[in-house]
């Protein structure tokens, strides 16, 4: 972590860059929070541990109006929303300096709380420099031990790999930490039967509060004003006036987003009521790989996404495929 | 005193339930909140916090004022009815409670709201006093005592045994007809558990904040302050805090076209939202900086100044663990002290 305030230091200093975007140490012990920092002095408050899991590409969109070069910090799977950024003209290329973080998998406070562990007193074992196997949490509560793998997030379950896919320099070790197949629980839910299948997104959609999360966390999400915050249209976002609305919601949003997720899992990281969101998007990229050919959003900025390329080669799924 | 075995608590619930909604907390999904009860119902008396505040039993996210239909040609208006049943809040936190007060605030002064005091007026509150308090929680900042919490009836869950004592005339009655289930108590053990909760909230790390500078006579002078524009920036512009708060009580009224009638509903509105207050003449708040401190502005000093000096904040940290970007109104407290925003 030094080393990234080192560098940031010396790219405020000789003015390659005149704020850097990062994280800033919080009061308890697993809560940073995305800051910005503009002096030296200001840095020595930046942390970045396995509790840096916000994503900062998408606080990149308004990086990009201010004056001067932001350096920001992203992780090798942050990197895929920002060239998925670039590529829909939401963030300017020229105006971020990008510090590739290193990243050993981030961590869910909520995964460490649902073992019983309570009264966070410290957490130690979180720092990048650690070998990031086990966590040793002090408890008002008594000392406690969590592995680190089993308090990941579940997007780095099924990590992208160690590789940035856009940077300007890279500081820090990265680690592959795939230990589970990324589309194993969408096969799952594909193999029950409609009448489950309704049950279990009833289920978890029930919970929904329209809180918006998700979606304001979403770099996919970057319309300047959503429909759902329209004064002038029915389906206003702040309440669910019927069972299946929150449903709606939920279906519009992953349907807006298919083709550009890049499953990066915040949606899924912010939900207050811990709704597996990210299901819907996964469920959208496996069709798309099998309709289109193998995809990843965000893997260059350039390529164009399989539902805005056209060919007449194009399968057409559902009903016409049947008939021909 | 009484008590009841853990293992006859659900026989507590349908004893409860035969002349009472019961409104407890209830694990969907792998998460808690409260909910109605039923004899399938995944009750959770272990989590110390549901992710949403009790507040949906009195002032529930989303209720219909009136539904208009079309009748030939005239048009029909059905105003809802308002709470009629008796109903039971089983579990309830103290700051949750204290929440309740902030709401009465609002809704029981003039013009009451017909829909909240008919709610309050059927319902009763059973309050749970919190075993094992958590990091997040700074209720004693606001002179809550969550080892002793005050409803219609304080219990306390020590060694698989819940005890149970009636403080209001609601409670007596509850208690009555509850009571062959009851075992006769004494407060010993209670004491015990007071004592020790009490022990652990001396050191919980927000126990000791200090609300010094924050009142209803600052208003100019923290508005003014330099230290919002540097507090809001990480804020997502998401309802999360507003929503998951026992004491946010904003509502927006809507009306929505079912295709043969339209139904007003109100629901909760959220402050960080870019159409909170919209009206003919435009937004009140047209930036994010300005939404952000709208919200502690409320809690913290405008609430204070309305009413006799009492916080909207009851301390419960459910913004501490939700906030998808970390904020809360417990670092904008800490900011202000440490940044000098209180000059």
């Amino acid at each position: 972590m030094q080393e990234l305030v080192n560098r940031a230091k010396e790219l405020l200093a000789d003015g390659t860059v005149v704020r850097v975007l990062g994280w800033k140490a919080g009061d308890l012990p697993y809560n940073p929070e995305p800051a910005y920092f503009t002096s030296a002095e200001e840095l020595d408050n930046f942390v970045y541990n396995g509790f840096c899991g916000a994503n900062l590409s998408k606080y990149m969109i308004e990086a990009s109006k201010l004056e001067g070069k932001t350096m920001v910090c992203l992780k090798p799977c942050d990197t895929y929303s920002f060239n998925q950024l670039i590529k829909e003209h939401r963030v300017d290329r020229e105006k971020a300096y990008i510090v590739g973080v290193g990243c050993k998998g981030k961590l869910n406070i909520d995964k460490i709380k649902e073992k019983g562990i309570k009264g966070i007193q410290s957490i130690s074992g979180a720092e990048m420099s650690d070998a990031c196997d086990t966590l040793t949490i002090q408890t008002l509560y008594g000392e406690k031990t969590c592995s680190y793998a089993e308090a990941m997030l579940e997007r780095c379950h099924v990590c992208k790999g160690k590789e940035h896919m856009i940077y300007d320099e890279i500081i820090g070790e990265s680690k592959d930490t795939k230990d589970a197949e990324r589309f194993a629980e969408v096969e799952r839910i594909e193999a029950m039967s409609p009448e489950e299948k309704f049950a279990f997104f009833r289920n978890e959609l029930s919970k929904c509060i329209r809180c918006n999360a998700c979606r304001n966390v979403c770099p996919a999400c970057s319309c300047r004003k959503c429909v759902f915050d329209s004064t002038k249209f029915d389906t206003a976002q702040k309440a669910n006036v019927d069972s299946f609305e929150e449903k709606m919601f939920h279906i519009i949003r992953a349907f807006h987003v298919a083709g550009r997720c890049t499953d990066c899992g915040e949606c899924s990281r912010v939900c207050p009521q811990g709704i597996p969101l990210h299901l819907f998007n996964r469920k959208f990229i496996k069709d798309i790989n099998e309709f289109y050919g193998e995809f990843q959003a965000g893997a260059d900025s350039e390529a164009r996404g399989p539902l805005t390329n056209f060919t007449f080669e194009d399968c057409e799924p559902s009903i016409v495929t049947e008939r021909r | 005193m009484f008590k009841i075995a853990k293992e006859n608590l659900s026989a507590l619930f349908s004893k409860i339930a035969e002349n009472n909604e019961l409104i407890l907390p209830v694990k969907v999904a792998n998460q808690t909140n409260f909910g109605y009860w039923s004899e399938e119902a995944d009750v959770d008396l272990d989590t110390l916090k549901t992710v949403k505040s009790a507040k949906d039993a009195f002032f529930p996210q989303s209720e219909n004022l009136y539904t208009c239909t079309k009748e030939d040609k005239k048009i029909k208006i059905t105003p809802e009815e308002l709470q009629s049943q008796n109903f039971v809040v089983f579990g309830m936190k103290a700051c949750d409670i204290k929440g309740v007060e902030v709401l009465d605030k609002v809704f029981l002064a003039d013009p009451v709201d017909t829909f909240y005091a008919a709610r309050r007026a059927h319902g009763t509150i059973v309050a749970l006093a919190c075993h094992e308090p958590e990091e997040t929680c700074f209720c004693k900042v606001f002179g809550t005592d969550c080892a002793d919490p005050v409803a219609d009836v304080a219990t306390w869950m020590i060694d698989g045994e819940l005890y149970w004592k009636a403080i209001t005339e609601k409670g007596e009655a509850l208690t009555k007809a509850v009571e062959s289930l009851l075992v006769n108590a004494d407060e010993a053990k209670v004491e015990e558990e007071k004592a020790a909760i009490r022990a652990i909230v001396e050191k919980l790390p927000y126990s000791d904040l200090s609300l010094e500078g924050w009142n209803g006579d600052v208003l100019m002078e923290k508005f003014d302050s330099p230290v919002w524009e540097e507090l809001y920036k990480p804020c997502l512009a998401c309802g999360t805090c507003t929503f998951v708060c026992p004491t946010c009580q904003c509502y927006d009224i809507k009306d929505y076209d079912t295709g043969h009638g339209v139904q007003r509903y109100r629901c909760w509105d959220s402050c960080m939202y870019s159409d909170f207050t919209m009206m003919a003449h435009g937004n009140n708040r047209t930036s994010q900086m300005q939404r952000f401190r709208q919200r502690f502005m409320h809690k913290l000093v405008y609430f204070p100044a309305n009413n006799d000096g009492m916080y909207s904040c009851v301390g419960c940290g459910r913004c501490v663990d939700k906030c998808p970007s970390s904020l809360n109104i417990v670092k904008v407290i800490k900011a202000f002290e440490n940044q000098g925003g209180n000059e």
